[in-house]
């Protein structure tokens, strides 16, 4: 047993320098950037000397190496600082949003691949169809489409002209309680709460933006499924396993389709991790608390500790979403293994 | 219909007032005692001292705590209400009396003012939270110090009931100052049982957890998402408020808030965009204020070569396109601002400036200028602020094409923007809008017009401005000489042209079932004089 862990535990230890390498780049990247946060945070009227009085306040007045030291210190005790913004600590900041961005990417995108793959498949399999025209139309209008647009679209038909969808106000309507606080994704807290009500109002409040965001993430995945059945069904081993007289759907999904998935898991891992820092648009549109806006509030108002803490997220975010792809690999083609890497 | 039903809800009973805040509420019945308001900005902190706070957190400071004194109502001109800044009212002041010479105010507090928490407010409060203002540093002990307010020596403890402040000089500006959203009165004793060494004013505290006497408590507050007031029943500050609980919901995008006002489910929409405002005019009930003391301007950099050239700065002037501008950049919301009289006879403030389009004059003063063969210059804007600088700005370059000024419009983000704009005062040519709190024009030069202020961003340096900027700033409106003065520091600045005014900009607020709203120069919702209507 030891020896199917060891491997994993090898590759963990391998983003320790990239970790370290984003630090770094981090903070330095956030220094350098246009701005003076003590300008911003001054606030509407200033002089030079309240200027100051802020500076010395955020402890900028300090040499860069200083500051650094001094971050380093505060993130090997799990401390991310304080955002100056919100004034609370960035990692209480992004307990609360990182869940938020993750319920709706992650519904988002099991939505899309529900539709996706399946319309994908189908594509390839009749090829020149109606339905693989359909599977084209979508796909366009999926990546042409602006997801501000399409949500402001979607608000604009389903809650202001038919009324069918609640208030677009964020995660839950105020006339509800947040649920008890176990995972951070309300529809499961509510769920494990047993509260009917609650889950039934923040799925309502879901629907809407996570079918934005669907229809934007909709046309990689179908195209890459489409892609890749085609290049599977016209290879040797179907061939063959078509004149051993298996049956159609013996070939289909058991020898096609798991070879085809390779490329469409990758597909899906970078269209996650992407999606997550760029569905601000949809945020803003559906006043959704998620983690996009936060990080450009933060960036916009020079507030250093919220930038970096956001970065860091990410990167270990896109560190665990890459194992998981990678192991997901070896249960999808078991001639892959991680040993061999 | 399940009960879900937002405005059933909204449009609900007396009772549910007393309701707390229920999973799910009923619906039923008919007065309105809860309202819910939507805008763009986040509350960042619940306490306006603290290094960070924002603008849009200040309304926390109006509806949660309460000054020593207020401004009264009145109604404008056009029919709004408005907060009126030469009426001071109490708020837990019960009188005050100026000394003879003008150096000590004495402020009798209402013997029957309590905190939320029952406790008496006392003169100790009151000494606590003036000194917090001065000492914290930072916007708040900025603006303490444009009322006179240094050290906390300047607050003196008499009694239980009475407090001293004392000025260094007499001003006018004292006691508005005192009415401002800054120096709110804090319940010292639980501030102080939170107080550290580190932290000896208790911010990390009060930054979540208010400690006032005011209108409203804090009920919730979801950093991001929303703030729910409720009604504080043993407020004396004022008449109380008709609603019960008031809900703040910060919905980014301004297409959304627009949807929600417009179906109802939320009452109140406030600082929505020039264009929502003409054309929901006619669905809804649209306050458009002009912003007190407060210009969007067109401003030449005296540091830039062609622009220290008067008849340069004249032809800018002559070449604006006004009207477009106006049009397009506020969609004819707010108050012009050019094509005024040439005589000075009142001391009013934002005032036209005499000069119109006038594309022949401008091209005579071209001509005359000491760069008749034009050249080239950057406008900035901030990407901040785009909604009405961007097709200012177009329209400005266009129009300086013909009288041979080459101008690039440059679009600079908002975090750099006031350390450039503001700090440095590096910007050639720009667009900029400050507003001042306390309304006299020698406020507004004080900020805008005197040398190395924050808000003077054309670096204008005149010693004959910056002399009677001083002399005025203090002295009393009705002073016999004051008029005269001012009306020689307008002279000056129409014809030196350091900033251009374009329009005078309006606050914007969509009603759909409230009332009441009064505007208030801070810019914020105070919500104690709403009330539902038409539910």
């Amino acid at each position: 047993m030891a020896t199917r862990w060891l491997p994993i535990l090898w590759r963990l230890v391998q983003t320790i320098p990239v970790v370290i390498g984003v630090v770094i780049i981090s903070f330095v990247l956030t220094r350098a950037l246009p701005g003076d946060p003590a300008v911003q945070f001054a606030g509407q009227m200033a002089t030079a000397e309240s200027i100051e009085q802020v500076r010395v306040a955020l402890g900028l007045d300090k040499s860069l190496p200083q500051q650094f030291l001094i971050y380093c210190k505060a993130l090997l005790q799990g401390d991310l600082g304080q955002s100056i913004a919100t004034g609370r600590p960035v990692l209480t900041d992004l307990a609360t949003r990182l869940p938020a961005s993750l319920e709706l990417t992650l519904t988002a995108l099991i939505l899309s691949c529900l539709i996706a793959i399946p319309l994908g498949v189908l594509a390839a399999v009749r090829q020149g169809s109606w339905i693989d025209h359909l599977c084209r139309v979508l796909v366009t209008a999926g990546v042409s489409l602006p997801t501000f647009f399409t949500g402001i679209l979607l608000i604009y038909v389903f809650y202001y002209l038919l009324g069918w969808a609640p208030s677009p106000l964020g995660r839950l309507d105020f006339i509800y309680f947040d649920p008890p606080r176990v995972t951070g994704f309300f529809l499961i807290d509510a769920a494990l709460d047993g509260d009917l009500r609650t889950f039934t109002g923040a799925a309502k409040q879901l629907a809407l933006p996570a079918i934005t965001l669907a229809l934007f993430t909709l046309a990689p995945i179908a195209r890459m499924t489409r892609a890749a059945m085609l290049t599977a069904l016209s290879s040797d081993y179907i061939r063959t396993a078509r004149a051993a007289g298996l049956p159609p759907r013996k070939v289909l999904f058991g020898y096609a389709l798991r070879n085809a998935l390779l490329p469409v898991v990758t597909t899906l891992g970078m269209v996650f991790s992407f999606v997550l820092g760029a569905n601000v648009l949809v945020e803003k549109v559906f006043a959704w608390p998620g983690i996009g806006s936060y990080a450009v509030e933060a960036l916009v108002q020079s507030d250093y500790a919220a930038v970096q803490g956001f970065v860091l997220a990410m990167a270990l975010l896109f560190v665990l979403i890459n194992l998981i792809i990678d192991l997901s690999y070896t249960l999808i083609d078991p001639r892959i293994g991680f040993s061999s890497k | 219909m399940s009960s879900l039903n937002r405005r059933a809800f909204l449009a609900s009973a007396a009772g549910a007032g007393m309701l707390p805040f229920l999973r799910v509420l009923p619906a039923h019945a008919q007065a309105r005692d809860t309202l819910v308001t939507v805008f763009g900005q986040t509350i960042n902190s619940l306490d306006l001292h603290r290094v960070g706070t924002n603008r849009a957190s200040y309304q926390v400071a109006i509806n949660c705590y309460d000054r020593l004194v207020g401004f009264g109502a009145k109604q404008l001109p056009s029919g709004e209400m408005s907060y009126d800044y030469d009426e001071i009212v109490p708020e837990l002041a019960e009188s005050w009396t100026i000394s003879e010479d003008g150096l000590t105010i004495t402020f009798r507090l209402k013997p029957n003012a309590t905190f939320w928490d029952g406790s008496k407010v006392t003169a100790e409060d009151v000494k606590w939270s003036l000194d917090r203002a001065v000492s914290a540093g930072g916007f708040p002990t900025t603006q303490m110090a444009a009322g006179g307010f240094f050290r906390p020596d300047q607050f003196e403890v008499v009694d239980a009931e009475t407090i001293n402040v004392k000025l260094d000089y007499p001003s006018k500006l004292a006691l508005p100052n005192l009415a401002v959203p800054v120096p709110f009165i804090i319940n010292s004793t639980v501030a102080k049982a939170h107080a550290t060494e580190a932290d000896p004013w208790a911010m990390e505290y009060l930054h979540t957890t208010p400690a006032g006497s005011g209108a409203y408590k804090v009920a919730r507050w979801e950093a991001g998402q929303q703030l729910v007031y409720e009604r504080n029943d043993d407020w004396i500050g004022g008449t109380l408020p008709a609603i019960q609980r008031v809900i703040v919901r910060e919905v980014p995008s301004a297409a959304t808030r627009r949807a929600l006002v417009e179906r109802g489910d939320v009452q109140v929409s406030f600082d929505i965009p020039d264009r929502d405002a003409s054309e929901l005019a006619d669905r809804l009930t649209v306050h458009s204020t002009p912003v007190e003391n407060c210009i969007h301007a067109l401003c030449l950099n005296s540091k830039f070569a062609p622009f220290q050239d008067a008849d340069v700065r004249k032809a800018v002037a002559y070449a604006t396109p006004y009207e477009a501008i106006f049009e397009a950049a506020a969609y004819g919301r707010g108050a012009k601002l050019w094509g005024g009289e040439d005589e000075i006879s009142d001391t009013a403030w934002p005032r036209a400036f005499p000069y119109d389009t006038n594309l022949d004059l401008a091209r005579e003063h071209m001509a005359r200028s000491g760069f008749a063969d034009g050249f080239d210059v950057t406008l900035s804007i901030s990407l901040d602020l785009v909604s009405w600088m961007e097709p200012a700005a177009l329209l400005i370059q266009e129009a300086m094409a013909r009288i041979g000024i080459n101008v690039t419009v440059d679009r600079i983000p908002g975090a750099n923007w006031r350390t450039v704009a503001l700090v440095e005062k590096t910007l050639d040519m720009h667009l900029e809008n400050f507003g001042g709190w306390l309304n006299t024009p020698c406020y507004y030069f004080f900020w805008a017009y005197q040398k190395d202020r924050l808000f003077n961003s054309s670096a204008y340096d005149n010693p004959l401005v910056h002399e009677l900027t001083e002399k005025t700033l203090h002295m009393a409106m009705d002073d016999p000489e004051y008029a005269p003065l001012i009306k020689q520091m307008f002279e000056i600045v129409i014809e030196d042209l350091p900033r251009i005014p374009l329009y005078q900009p309006a606050l914007n607020v969509a009603m759909n079932g409230a009332d009441g709203y009064e505007f208030w120069f801070h810019r914020q919702l105070d919500v104690r004089p709403l009330t539902g209507a038409g539910a």
